[in-house]
This record gives C-alpha cells, structure tokens and sequence, in this order.
C-alpha cells in the first residue's frame, strides 16, 4: 500500500524500526493495524458490558423460549428445538455486536470530539475501514463463540459443514460492521443511533428465523422473511451446523455477498467524502 | 520551498440566518506562506477565521477555493504525506476516556506508522511534565494535565510542521511556560510553529512574524518588530474621573476609568493631555508606555473594516 511505503520513508524522524509483535510492546506494523488493534482493545476494556452481557442475553432467550417451546416446536425432522434455537441465537448476538462495535465507537467519537485525533492522521478511507470492520467483526466473533460456548452444554449439537458455519459468521459480521460504520456515521446524537438499532437491526434480526423455521410460516411472511438479508445469513450459519436449511447455503452466500458488496461500498464511499465528519 | 502555503483559500459556510441558501464567507482570498523554521503567529479576534484556516490545513475542512500545502504536499490531493508532516494541537479539549497517557500517545505514534517509539514518548512525557501521568486514565486529568496530552499527542510523531490553536487557552502560569520553553526548543532545532493565540504577550514574545485575519481577511502580515515600528510608538495611558466628550472617545480605547490614546510623539501627547484638559475632566493617573503588541493588534482591527485589509497586508 502506498501510504505504508510512505511511512518507511518518512524523513526526519529517525523512528523507522523493526516491527515489535505485540503493539503493547511499544510499535504497530501500520496505521490501519493501530486502528484496528485500538478498536479491539476498547471494547475488550468495557468485556463486561460488551461480551459478557450479550452472552447472558442469549442463555436467558435459550432458558425461556427453550423452555416453552422445546415439547411444541419441532423444527426439521430430528432436531429438537433447543438445538435449533442455539445457531439462530449465536448468530443474532454475532450480528447485533458487530453492529454495536463500529457504530457506538464512532457515535461517542464524534460526540466527544476525539475523533479528531483520527482525522488528523494519514490513514485513508480503506484504512478506516478495514479497521472499523475487522474490529467488529472481531466482537461479534467472540460474542457468537461466548453464546455457542456457553449453550452448547443444554443439548447435543453437532456442526454438520464448519466451514459453511464460519464464513456466514465472518460476512454476517463483517457487513453488520459496515452497516454499524454507516449508522455511526449518519447519526449525530446517541438517540438517532438506538431509532437505528431498535427500529431497523432488532426487528430484521428477530423477523429473520432466529426463534423459527421460516416453513412455519404462512406463505405472505414466507415472501416477506425472503427479502430480508438477515434471514439468509442466519439460515447459511444454521446449515452448518445442521446440513439442512430453509434455501440453499449457495444461496445464502450469494445474497450476503451481494449486501456486503452494497453495505461496505457505501461504507467506503461515505467515509471516502468524508460524510458528517469532515467539513 | 515553504512550510506552509496557503494560496488564495476561501471558504463559505451556510449563514445561520437569513434566508434559505444565504452564506456568509469564513475565509475571503486567504494567501501567505510560512517558510519553514519559522515561528509564525496568527491573529484575530473571534469569528475572523482562524481556526477554519487551520481546519482546512488539517484537513478536517475542505477549502471552498484555493490551495494549501505542506512542505509542497497539497492538503487534499496527497493528503497522507501532508498529515505526516503536520502535528496540530486542536482547541478543544477533547480525549478518549478508554485509555491511559501512555497508550494514548503509542496509539497516535502508531496511527502514523511510527513504531519503537518510547524514547521519544518518554522524552515528551518528561518535557511537558507527564512523567508521573503516564499510567493515569485520561479522564482522572486535569484540565491543564489534558492540555499537556494534547500537545505531546500532536507531537509525537516528530512533525516538522507543528501547529497550536490557542494551546494555552485557561490553563496555568506553569505549563505556558514549560510548553514555550519545550516548543521553542523545537523550532530552534528546525521545527515550523504556526501558533494562534489570544494571549498577545506570548505572541509577541514568540513569534517572528504575524498575520492578523479579520471577518476572513488577511489585514495585516509583517515581522513582528515592523508591526510593532509601524503602529504608533507611545501609549498614553489615563486614569480618568468623570467621561470624555464623543469626538475624543472616538480616538481612544477606553476601559472603564482606563482612557488609552496611540500616539506617535511628545506632541501628539501633549495635544491630547490639553484637549482632556479643556474637556474639563478631572485625571487620577499619567502613564506613558512604548506599544506592544495588543496595541498594534488593537489599531489594525479598528483601522479596518469587513470589505478591506490595512497598509500593513501585504500579498494577502
């Protein structure tokens, strides 16, 4: 990258050293790498309300509608619904984490005026987002392995397609993280936000299969469940663990390659024209 | 090559009132260079568009028209060897309550692709009086100790450009002086200052040459001994019972009791010490005193007006 060639040869300076592995060590292989290693490590200094509290979140859902649902609901044929429940929630928590990431992160930025430490520096609009989203998609990472590890032990699951299960969790993270970079950046007050979060990620996430077998449905909210991408990424990771799903996994992958081209373009484009944070 | 050149910059913004699509014009043809090493002051009272200026050499504002560059990098076409080259102190006194002094300062080393950086953030920590602060939660500061960060943050990785907007704005006797004796050390090593401040005597002590902006315009830039030669030599300084008749006030500043008449020599002092006579007002206090800078600053901002700039603007 050519920013990067160019902090090699920035003159004067005299700092240019070997690259320390641990950034606490005292150095970080690039701007981005900072970014992103800053990103992470806010987050991971507040673990208590941004890992531990989504993961009990998820145990409560799983004790409740478990609970009530288990002997009404059967979902596919040989799998209980506990077992169908553990997916859909370890993908909600996933998603709605890696949103919470890159939008409240830029949100309190903008609002408490520190941003400007970050648009003073060279780090291009790639930069940002390379480091805003692999952050989120980080957390939300971790989030979904803390609600698996954590419900795992209330009944037998097995990951029928590992691979199909990881790349959902990576694209279903990394365009929530996009859309998250979007919200944070658009909204200028914390109440803009939470409309976005509660008006737009909550229902599409708890509309999308989470709780449910789109097949359960009548066939108006079949069509209706079709176009919202949530339920594509939710339905792939299922099929993972399961190897059956509502649609086919290719799909899934399809349509959320698609959203994450369009979501993460217009992340990229917005931050590019420096949207609501250059004047 | 200058350090710093902004070359016919304007810049409009949406007028907070008035009818819809109306603005009003931050920035009127702004040009000068800063050559590099130099210690270079920018003035103005508020609203004259100084720290819109800066924005725009920083980046965080885009010029409407016109060009700025750094050491020859323009500011919005390479904008990342620009920045490399720029560290500025904001006037604001914002920080990230997530992180210490410390990891504040390797984060923002490390935005810049400066890694093995702790001898020069060690060297920073001591100069600006943080050596103890250095495991402190950025919150637990106060707000001069914030200040501090501030500055070591725009410093820390080694700019040849520094730019401070009003970097002493209400904080104490001890850090003006600790953050003037560590920036000019700077700038003796080769280090180009552009400072802002409201602080007249820091200026003037600091500075070598001046610009002075007003409603956008540049209205004067001269060294800061030809400000000082140009404006009137003498202050006469009275302390005053009783009020001046309009057609003196007009030539005065007056500050309460305090009546401060520019004066170029003993007979112009004499004329106006006769004319306050004849007015029949009653005077405490005599004081005659050499112009400084807030003199000067004061003679150029009333000698001027929205539409022009004064005598002493030159290339602006």
């Amino acid at each position: 990258m050519k920013e990067n060639q160019q902090t090699e040869g920035h003159r004067g300076t005299g700092l240019a050293g070997p690259l320390v592995s641990s950034p606490l060590g005292g150095g970080f292989a690039s701007g981005w790498q900072t970014l992103f290693y800053k990103e992470v490590l806010r987050f991971w200094k507040v673990s208590f309300q941004t890992v531990a509290a989504p993961v009990l979140t998820a145990v409560l859902y799983l004790l409740i509608f478990g609970h009530v649902l288990e002997n009404h609901v059967k979902v596919y044929d040989r799998i209980s619904y506990t077992a169908f429940l553990i997916p859909g929630l370890v993908m909600m928590s996933l998603l709605q984490n890696a949103f919470a990431n890159s939008s409240s992160s830029l949100i309190q930025s903008k609002i408490m005026g520190n941003l400007v430490f970050l648009l003073l520096t060279p780090l291009s609009h790639w930069n940002w987002f390379f480091a805003y989203v692999g952050s989120s998609v980080v957390r939300g990472l971790v989030v979904g392995s803390g609600v698996f590890l954590v419900t795992v032990w209330f009944t037998d699951l097995s990951v029928a397609a590992p691979l199909w299960a990881v790349a959902f969790a990576v694209m279903g993270a990394a365009l929530l993280g996009s859309l998250g970079l979007i919200a944070g950046l658009w909204a200028e007050k914390f109440d803009q936000l939470a409309a976005f979060q509660n008006f737009v990620i909550m229902p599409m996430t708890f509309l999308s299969g989470v709780f449910y077998s789109i097949h359960s449905l009548p066939d108006f909210w079949q069509g209706v469940s079709h176009l919202n991408p949530f339920f594509y990424m939710i339905d792939g990771f299922r099929y993972g663990f399961f190897g059956v799903s509502d649609v086919s996994p290719w799909l899934s992958l399809g349509i959320v390659s698609v959203a994450l081209l369009g979501v993460g373009g217009l992340a990229v484009h917005l931050l590019r024209t420096g949207y609501k944070i250059r004047g | 090559m200058p350090a710093i050149s902004f070359q016919s910059v304007s810049k409009a913004y949406a007028a907070p009132r008035g009818p819809k699509g109306a603005t009003f014009l931050a920035l009127d043809d702004v040009s000068f260079d800063i050559e590099e090493g130099e210690f270079f002051g920018l003035l103005g009272p508020n609203g004259a568009g100084k720290t819109t200026l800066i924005s725009i050499l920083a980046g965080l504002t885009r010029a409407g028209q016109g060009r700025v560059t750094v050491l020859g990098h323009d500011v919005q076409a390479d904008y990342a060897q620009a920045r490399r080259l720029l560290g500025v102190v904001p006037q604001e006194l914002v920080f990230d309550p997530f992180f210490n002094v410390r990891e504040a300062l390797r984060i923002q080393s490390g935005y810049f692709g400066v890694k093995n950086n702790d001898a020069w953030i060690d060297e920073l920590l001591e100069s600006l009086g943080l050596a103890d602060k250095a495991h402190a939660n950025m919150r637990q500061l106060s707000g001069g100790m914030k200040r501090r960060v501030l500055v070591a943050q725009a410093l820390v990785h080694k700019p040849p450009v520094i730019v401070l907007d009003e970097p002493t704005a209400g904080v104490d006797v001890e850090l003006r002086q600790t953050l003037w004796q560590f920036i000019a050390r700077l700038n003796r090593e080769g280090h180009t200052v552009l400072l802002t401040t409201h602080y007249l005597e820091e200026a003037e002590a600091l500075c070598g040459r001046i610009a002075m902006l007003k409603t956008g315009k540049v209205v004067a830039l001269e060294r800061t001994s030809e400000l000082l030669k140009a404006a009137s030599s003498h202050v006469l300084r009275l302390k005053i019972d009783g009020e001046l008749p309009p057609d003196l006030a007009a030539q005065a500043r007056v500050t309460g009791r305090i009546v401060q008449f520019p004066a170029h020599d003993a007979r112009e002092i004499e004329s106006y010490l006769g004319a306050v006579r004849e007015a029949g007002v009653i005077v405490d206090d005599v004081e005659i005193s050499k112009a400084d800078l807030e003199d000067v600053f004061l003679d150029v901002m009333s000698s001027t007006n929205a539409s022009g700039g004064s005598k002493t603007a030159e290339g602006a």
